[in-house]
């Protein structure tokens, strides 16, 4: 095979191994995960104004790095931010029950040498889990809004 | 028996499930492509791109982070484009790197050139095309000897993935995965002969020329390493027909139910977080609602570890069951931590998954009976 066609036929093989693989391979977009360049204490007012700025309540942040500290782990900076817009809490939870387990909303941050990560589910991925129509536009909804938040945690300096 | 929520509850059918289920496969996938759309007349941004998909795990310099570093230049010396964007395309399935079908090929284009920039003075050398010839059964000697320790006995790879989350580790880096099917589908034979050859100076793989192999040995090698292709790789695919919530109806009352969730907690050796109504830090104290009370819970050494296989394993925690009364029935409910760890792509952490599916069916049932 010649240097000019080989791209093109790898191209072609790649392609099919990854419909292939795409059973297997967790494809890009199911998780979301974003890098701060801002120290963690920074990073955590950040995602939280943001949050807050796209009409959501965060109804609490789960401080895990301290239980394990607690109980004498070493461990870096680790909190779990639970969010959620409390009318549509209260209605989802009535209607939906089997969404409960899902409810409320949240990110996981954790440090890494100086800057730090936001890492969170992305809300459409629930599309597979859940089959109810109206769920597909809140769904939606949130993941523009969650694409949004953590478009201001990548670009805070 | 587990049953679905809206069987327990017998109120809802799911007449059109199929074909929701459908639809919205492909609305996401319709979904998914408008998002990633740059403007079409615009030449794609390949730093924008790389810090959009790359950056959170391989580090905004590409020096490594949950991904292993890209920024190396013996690393870009031995990696052709090609390498660069089937790795992309294909990702690592089951070993955290996941799979970018959705950007189109100029993007991609685009993020391979951003790596480039990572190590400007560094082009690709030139590599043989077509196979190493090597004798496999004498390279798997070879392999047990000199590789196996940090990329495993089947070419499985380290624990952990990348550099990862920054505590105390063995290595600096992990050793990535060598049976994999996107790293098998993506490198050439020639490539990882010249890894072997020259070694990735800034990480733990050494040069094998100077730890004193032939080249001979090393084709015996990589004849070997090629050999993992033909040798079946485990499916996940079972993974996304679990279902997303596990489900029991209790033979007691709301109160008594909740009391015994703690129990079942304590029995099951975690430890008791906090008990709150779901609702509570979304209304005033008194205005939320009692109807669903959520019991948080976690075992700090399990945790630990799960950390340190993956540290995006926030998004499991803490662990937690629903008590939730409806309609005179009262249910115990959790997430299902197996067909949520069909989103990470980790394999490792697909077991502490399976085991975590264990204690909250375990929660489930002692509560409920
Ligand atoms: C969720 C984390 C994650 C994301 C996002 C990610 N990677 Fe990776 N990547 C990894 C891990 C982990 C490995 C090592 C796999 C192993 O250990 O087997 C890897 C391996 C690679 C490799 C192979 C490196 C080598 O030494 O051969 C390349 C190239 C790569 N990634 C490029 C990319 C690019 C480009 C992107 C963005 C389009 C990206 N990755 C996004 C985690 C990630
Ligand atoms: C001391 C641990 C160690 C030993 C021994 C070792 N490796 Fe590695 N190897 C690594 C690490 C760590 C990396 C990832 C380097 C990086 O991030 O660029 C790696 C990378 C590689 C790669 C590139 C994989 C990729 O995804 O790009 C290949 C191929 C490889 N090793 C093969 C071997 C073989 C074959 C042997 C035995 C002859 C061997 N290694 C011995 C630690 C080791």
């Amino acid at each position: 095979m010649s240097a000019r066609l080989l791209p093109k036929a790898l191209y072609a093989l790649a392609a099919g191994a990854a419909l292939l693989l795409g059973l297997t391979a967790a494809r890009a977009d199911e998780l979301v995960m974003v890098r701060s360049l801002q120290a963690f204490p920074e990073t955590m007012l950040t995602l939280q104004e943001a949050i807050r700025r796209h009409g959501y309540v965060i109804s609490r942040v789960q401080r895990v790095d301290v239980g394990l500290t607690r109980m004498g782990y070493k461990t870096d900076l680790y909190r779990v931010v639970f969010y959620g817009k409390p009318e549509e809490i209260r209605r989802l939870r009535r209607d939906y029950p089997d969404l409960i387990p899902y409810l409320p909303l949240k990110l996981s941050v954790f440090a890494e040498n100086g800057q730090t990560l936001v890492v969170g589910v992305r809300p459409v991925a629930l599309w597979a889990f859940f089959d109810h129509p109206e769920l597909f536009d809140v769904f939606a909804r949130w993941d523009r809004d969650l694409q949004s938040i953590l478009d201001e945690v990548r670009e805070a300096r | 028996m587990l049953t679905g929520v809206n069987a327990a509850m017998g109120r809802r059918e799911y007449k059109q499930g199929m074909i929701f289920r459908a639809l919205s496969s492909l609305s996401l996938a319709a979904f998914l492509v408008a998002g990633a759309l740059v403007p079409a007349h615009a030449a794609p941004d390949g730093a924008l791109l790389y810090a959009r998909n790359c950056a959170a795990c391989h580090g905004a310099d590409g020096r490594g982070g949950v991904g292993v570093p890209l920024a190396l230049p013996d690393f870009l010396a031995t990696a052709p484009d090609e390498y660069l964007r089937k790795t992309i395309r294909l990702g690592r399935p089951g070993r955290v790197m996941p799979a970018f079908p959705h950007l189109s090929d100029a993007e991609v284009d685009a993020i391979v050139r951003h790596i480039r920039s990572f190590a400007p003075g560094v082009r690709p050398r030139r590599l043989p095309e077509g196979p190493v010839h090597g004798d496999p059964k004498r390279g798997a000697k070879l392999y047990a000897r000199h590789c196996a320790a940090c990329h495993g006995p089947d070419g499985e790879g380290g624990k952990g993935t990348g550099v990862t989350f920054s505590r105390p580790r063995d290595l600096p880096i992990i050793a990535p995965a060598l049976n994999n099917p996107g790293f098998l589908a993506a490198a050439s034979d020639a490539q990882i002969k010249a890894t072997l050859m020259w070694g990735r100076k800034g990480t733990p793989m050494p040069s094998f020329l100077k730890q004193g192999l032939s080249e001979r040995d090393i084709d015996d090698i990589v004849a070997f390493v090629r050999s993992f292709e033909r040798r079946p790789h485990e499916r996940r695919a079972a993974l996304k027909d679990e279902p997303p919530v596990l489900v029991r109806e209790s033979a007691s009352d709301y109160a008594a139910t909740v009391e015994n969730v703690k129990q079942a907690v304590a029995g099951q050796n975690f430890r008791l977080i906090r008990v709150q109504p779901l609702e509570q830090g979304f209304f005033p104290e008194g205005e939320a609602s009692r109807a669903e009370t959520i019991v948080y819970f976690c075992n700090f050494n399990f945790l630990y570890k799960a950390l340190a296989v993956d540290p995006r394993v926030g998004l499991f925690l803490p662990c937690r069951v629903t008590v939730v009364e409806r309609g005179g029935k009262v249910l115990v409910m959790s997430i299902n931590p197996k067909r949520l760890a069909a989103l990470f792509n980790n394999e490792e952490l697909d077991e502490l998954c399976e085991r975590m599916r264990g204690v909250y069916e375990a929660i489930l049932e002692d509560s409920t009976l």
